[in-house]
C-alpha cells in the first residue's frame, strides 16, 4: 500500500508539469492582447501597454518566447510564487481567499448527492419497480436534463426572490444557509446520478449468489442489505463521487455567478473573460493537483471497500 | 469482522461530517432593518485598481468618488462648479490658478495641501508607474518629459506651488476648458501617507485608500466581495445623508438584479440586458433611466475609394431607421442619436446631422444609386460585445432600404477588431463607441475627428476642422470654445465620417430601502443625495 501510494505521487509529479505546460501553452495560442481585453473598449495609452508588456514579458512570442515564458512561471511556481494576474494582484491572495468558499459548497453539494441520492438510490434498488422507483427515475431524468445554466436561475428566481425562502445570492463570507441553495443546485446532478448509479448496483447485488448465501445462512435482511450488499455498491458509487468532488470544486463556473459566491469558479470565469493568462494557469495548475489528490483517495477507498483489490 | 463493518460505513458519511463541519458556522444572515441613518448597499464589479490615477473603469471610480471630493462638478447644464477647490482661474487659459478651500483634512488627520495634489498628479503621469490615467495629464506642461522607458525628470514642469493652498497649473498650449477636466477621479490628491519614497506610492494604500471626502474607508478593500465605507465626520463640506455605503462587488448583473428585487441589496447600476423589458414591471418607479456619456456609431473607412463620397454616407445614414432599433433590440435602454456629441455636454445640440438623421428610404436609396455605392455593405463588430443583433437589424435595413447586399462580420474579440482597423484591413463599415473623459464636446471631437485624433480610425481628415478644433481648444472664454467646436460639429454633418447611432443610457434600479438615487455623468451614483428609508 506504501509503495502504491509513492508511487502515485511520483505520477501526480509528471501529471502535474504536464498538465501546466499543456494549459500554459493553450493559454499563450489563444491570446490576443490581454491589455486591451483589460481595458475594455477604452483606448490603452502607450504608457500602459509599455509598462503591462514589459512587467508580464507579454513581448516574448513564439516558440522561444513561450519556453521563456513558460519557464519563468515554473521557476516562480518552485518557489511557490503563483505570479501576480494582470491587475496586480498575487494569484496565491486570490486563490487563497477562493478556496475556503468552494470547498464549502462543493462539500455542501457532495453531501446532498451522498444523503438524498444514495439513500434513494438504494431504497428504490430494493424496491425495484415499486412506484417510488419509477417516480426516482422520472425525477433524476428532469433533473439530468436540466443544465445548471437554466436550473440555477430558475431556483434563484422561484427560491430566492419570489418566495423568498433563501437569500437569493450568497456573496463573500456566506453563512451555511445561504449556501444551501447554490448547494442543492449544484449537486442535484450529482445528485440524480449517485441515484441512478446505486439503484442500478444495488438492485444487480440483491440478485448475487453471495446474498442468497448470506440470506440462507439465516442473517437478518437488515444485515444483508447494509453490509453485503451496500458494501459492494457502493464501490462504483465512490468512484463517481471522488472525481465528482474534483469536478464540483472547478466547475461551479455557473452556479458560482448566478448566486455571486466570489470562489474558484467566479474567479477562472474572470481570468479567462479578461485574458489573463498567469490567473487561469495558475487556477487549473491548483485545480490539476486537487483531481490528482481526489483520484488517490479514490483508489486507497476501493482497497478498504473491496479487500480483494490490493496495490502492489 | 468489526473493523470492517465500521470501514464500511466511514467511506459513506466522511463528506457528510465534514460538510457539515466545515459549513457549521451557522446564522444570522438576514438583511436587517434600516433607520434614517442605515447604510446603503450599492453594486459595483471588483475595480481594477483604487489609486485615482490608475482607475478608469465606473466601479473603481464608484468607491473613489465616495473616498475623495473632487476639485469641481458639474451642475445641471454640465457646466463645473468648484468643490474641493475655492477657485480656479485663469487669465490667459495656460496657467490656471487653483485655490484650495481651507478646512479639507485626509482621513488620517493630515491637513489638504497644494503639495498632495502636485504629488499625485506627478505620480500618475510619471510613465513608468504605469498608470492607467496617466494621459489625463498630458496637457499639463512637461508630460512629454516623463513618458518612456527612461524619462529625463520626474516631476511636471508645469505643476508649481504658491503657498499650502495655491498651486499653478501651466499647459503646453492654451485650453478654455481645463476646468472641466478637473472633475474626474484622476485629478484627486493624495495624502503624504501614501508614498513611501518621494514618487513611490506604498504596497498598502490602495488595500486602504486615504481619501479627503465625506467617507472613509472601513476595514480594507475586500477583493471579490466588498469595500465598505463609512461617514466621515470631520468632512468640512456636504455631509452625506448616509452613514455608509457599502460596495457590494458582483461578477454578474442577473446575481445583483435578483438581490435588488428581493431588498438584499439597495442599488444596481446597471440592469441586465436580459431583464430590462420586464424592469419596468418589476421595479415600477425604482426603475430609473439617466443620460450616459456613450455615443455608438458606425465608421466609414473613408480611405477607401466606395466610400470616399459623402453621399454614399449619407445615404447610408437615411436609410437606418434608428428609432426601430433602439426600440426594438434595445427596449429603448438607449436613445437614437443624431449628433457627434453626447447630450451630457455643454455646447450638445440635437439633430446636428439635420436630413442624414431623417429615416426616408427613397430619397436614401436616389442618393445611394446617384452616388454609385457599392453592391455590397460589410459591417463588422467585435462578436464579445453583444453587438450581433443589431448589426444584423441594420444590415436588414440596408438591405432593404438601398437594395444592397450586406453582412454582419464579427471579430473575436476587440481588439482583433482595432487591430484591423488600424492596419487599415478592407473591413468595411466598422463599430465604434465612445465614453467621455470628462465633460467637454472637445473630448468627442478630438479624439475621434481631429487628423491626429487617437481614435481617428476611419482616416478622417479635413484641415478646416482642425482649424475650428483648435481654435476652439485655446479660445478664450468657455462660450466662444463652445462656438467653435458647433461650427467644427456642422463640418462633421456635411462630411459625416461616421453615423451616429445611440446615445449610452444609464439602466437603473434600486431597491425599497433607499430613495434619491441619482447617477452622474461619470455614471456614478451620487453619494451625497442617496437616502436610505425606514
Amino acid at each position: 500500500m506504501f509503495r502504491f501510494i509513492v508511487r502515485r505521487l511520483l505520477q501526480m509529479i509528471v501529471a502535474f508539469f504536464g498538465t501546466t505546460l499543456i494549459v500554459y501553452a493553450l493559454m499563450f495560442a489563444g491570446q490576443g492582447d490581454p491589455i486591451q481585453a483589460l481595458a475594455g473598449e477604452r483606448p490603452v495609452t502607450e504608457a500602459q501597454r509599455a509598462y503591462l508588456t514589459e512587467k508580464y514579458h507579454l513581448d516574448a512570442t513564439g516558440v522561444g518566447g513561450f519556453f521563456y515564458r513558460y519557464f519563468d512561471y515554473l521557476s516562480n511556481l518552485l518557489r511557490g510564487d503563483l505570479g501576480e494576474s494582470l491587475t496586480g494582484r498575487s494569484i496565491g491572495d486570490i486563490l487563497a481567499a477562493a478556496w475556503p468558499v468552494t470547498i464549502k459548497l462543493a462539500l455542501i453539494a457532495i453531501a446532498v448527492a451522498v444523503i438524498f441520492g444514495v439513500t434513494a438510490g438504494v431504497l428504490a434498488g430494493i424496491r425495484r419497480a415499486s412506484i417510488f422507483d419509477n417516480a426516482t427515475l422520472l425525477l433524476t431524468l428532469l433533473v439530468l436534463g436540466i443544465p445548471t445554466i437554466v436550473l440555477a436561475p430558475l431556483a434563484q428566481y422561484y427560491l430566492g426572490v419570489r418566495w423568498q425562502l433563501f437569500p437569493p445570492t450568497a456573496g463573500a463570507d456566506p453563512d451555511f444557509y445561504a449556501l444551501l441553495l447554490p448547494g442543492i443546485v449544484l449537486g442535484s446532478l450529482s445528485l440524480a446520478t449517485a441515484l441512478r448509479l446505486t439503484r442500478t448496483s444495488v438492485a444487480e447485488n440483491l440478485r448475487a449468489d453471495y446474498v442468497r448465501t448470506a440470506r440462507s445462512k439465516g442473517l437478518p435482511r437488515r444485515r444483508v442489505v447494509s453490509v453485503h450488499v451496500l458494501r459492494n455498491s457502493l464501490i462504483p458509487v465512490i468512484t463517481f463521487l471522488g472525481v465528482e468532488l474534483g469536478n464540483l470544486m472547478s466547475g461551479a463556473i455557473i452556479t458560482e455567478g448566478v448566486f455571486n459566491i466570489p470562489g474558484v469558479g467566479f474567479n477562472l470565469f474572470r481570468g479567462i473573460r479578461t485574458e489573463d493568462g498567469p490567473l487561469v494557469v495558475g487556477i487549473v495548475s491548483v485545480l490539476v493537483v486537487v483531481y490528482l489528490v481526489a483520484n488517490l483517495v479514490v483508489d486507497i477507498l476501493y482497497a478498504v471497500l473491496d479487500p480483494r483489490i490490493r496495490y502492489e | 469482522m468489526r473493523v470492517r463493518r465500521l470501514a464500511a460505513w466511514t467511506a459513506l458519511p466522511l463528506a457528510v461530517t465534514l460538510g457539515l463541519v466545515a459549513c457549521g458556522s451557522g446564522g444570522d444572515g438576514g438583511s436587517g432593518e434600516s433607520d434614517p441613518n442605515a447604510a446603503v448597499r450599492i453594486e459595483i464589479a471588483e475595480p481594477q485598481h483604487l489609486v485615482p490615477t490608475d482607475t478608469n473603469e465606473t466601479s473603481g471610480s464608484q468607491v473613489l468618488s465616495a473616498l475623495f471630493s473632487p476639485l469641481v462638478d458639474y451642475d445641471e447644464a454640465h457646466k463645473p462648479y468648484e468643490v474641493a477647490a475655492e477657485s480656479i482661474t485663469s487669465e490667459d487659459n495656460t496657467t490656471w490658478t487653483v485655490k484650495l478651500k481651507d478646512g479639507y483634512t485626509f482621513h488620517n488627520g493630515e491637513a489638504v495641501t497644494a503639495d498632495n495634489y502636485i504629488d499625485a498628479w506627478n505620480y500618475g503621469a510619471y510613465a513608468p508607474n504605469g498608470q492607467n490615467s496617466s494621459f489625463f495629464f498630458e496637457k499639463i506642461a512637461g508630460y512629454d518629459d516623463l513618458q518612456g522607458e527612461n524619462p529625463s525628470a520626474r516631476t511636471l514642469s508645469g505643476l508649481a506651488k504658491v503657498d499650502d493652498l495655491t498651486f499653478t497649473v501651466t499647459l503646453s498650449q492654451p485650453y478654455s476648458e481645463f476646468k472641466s477636466m478637473l472633475g474626474y477621479t484622476a485629478f484627486y490628491p493624495l495624502p503624504k501617507a501614501a508614498f513611501s519614497a518621494p514618487g513611490e506610492l506604498t504596497e498598502e494604500y490602495e488595500q486602504a485608500p486615504i481619501g479627503q471626502g465625506p467617507f472613509k474607508m472601513k476595514g480594507t478593500w475586500q477583493h471579490d466581495a466588498k469595500v465598505e465605507v463609512e461617514r466621515y465626520e470631520a468632512y468640512p463640506g456636504e455631509q452625506p445623508k448616509v452613514a455608509g455605503v457599502e460596495f457590494r462587488i458582483y461578477q454578474q448583473l442577473t446575481a445583483a438584479y435578483a438581490d435588488v428585487l428581493s431588498d438584499n441589496l439597495d442599488v444596481i447600476k446597471t440592469i441586465p440586458t436580459e431583464n430590462l423589458s420586464t424592469a419596468a414591471v418589476d421595479l415600477g418607479d425604482r426603475f430609473q433611466q439617466s443620460p450616459a456619456s456613450a455615443l455608438h456609431f458606425l465608421s466609414f473607412p473613408t480611405f477607401q475609394e466606395e466610400f470616399s463620397d459623402p453621399d454614399v454616407r449619407k445615404a447610408i445614414s437615411m436609410a437606418i431607421d434608428r428609432d426601430e432599433i433602439t426600440t426594438s433590440i434595445f427596449k429603448d435602454s438607449q436613445q437614437p442619436a443624431r449628433s457627434f456629441v453626447s447630450p451630457v455636454v455643454a455646447g450638445y445640440r440635437e439633430n446636428t446631422i439635420g436630413a442624414a438623421g431623417e429615416f426616408d428610404p427613397d430619397r436614401a436609396k436616389a442618393l445611394y444609386q446617384a452616388a454609385g455605392g457599392p453592391s455590397k455593405i460589410t459591417l463588422s463588430y467585435n462578436g464579445d460585445g453583444g453587438h450581433k443583433d443589431w448589426i444584423d437589424a441594420t444590415c436588414n435595413q440596408l438591405k432593404a432600404n438601398l437594395g444592397v447586399d450586406c453582412v454582419g462580420n464579427a471579430e473575436p474579440k476587440f481588439a482583433d477588431l482595432l487591430t484591423k482597423v488600424k492596419a487599415k484591413q478592407p473591413v468595411g463599415l466598422f463599430r465604434l463607441g465612445w465614453v467621455m473623459d470628462y465633460p467637454s464636446m472637445e473630448n468627442y471631437l478630438a479624439p475621434l475627428f481631429s487628423s491626429n485624433g487617437s481614435s481617428n480610425y476611419y482616416g478622417y481628415r479635413n484641415a478646416e476642422f482642425d482649424r475650428l478644433l483648435a481654435e476652439g481648444i485655446s479660445a478664450p472664454s468657455e462660450e466662444e470654445a463652445i462656438q467653435k467646436y458647433q461650427a467644427a460639429e456642422d463640418l462633421l454633418a456635411e462630411d459625416l465620417p461616421v453615423v451616429p447611432l445611440r446615445y449610452g443610457q444609464n439602466n437603473f434600479g434600486h431597491s425599497t430601502k433607499v430613495k434619491n438615487v441619482e447617477m452622474d455623468v461619470f455614471d456614478r451614483i451620487n453619494l451625497l443625495q442617496i437616502e436610505a428609508v425606514k
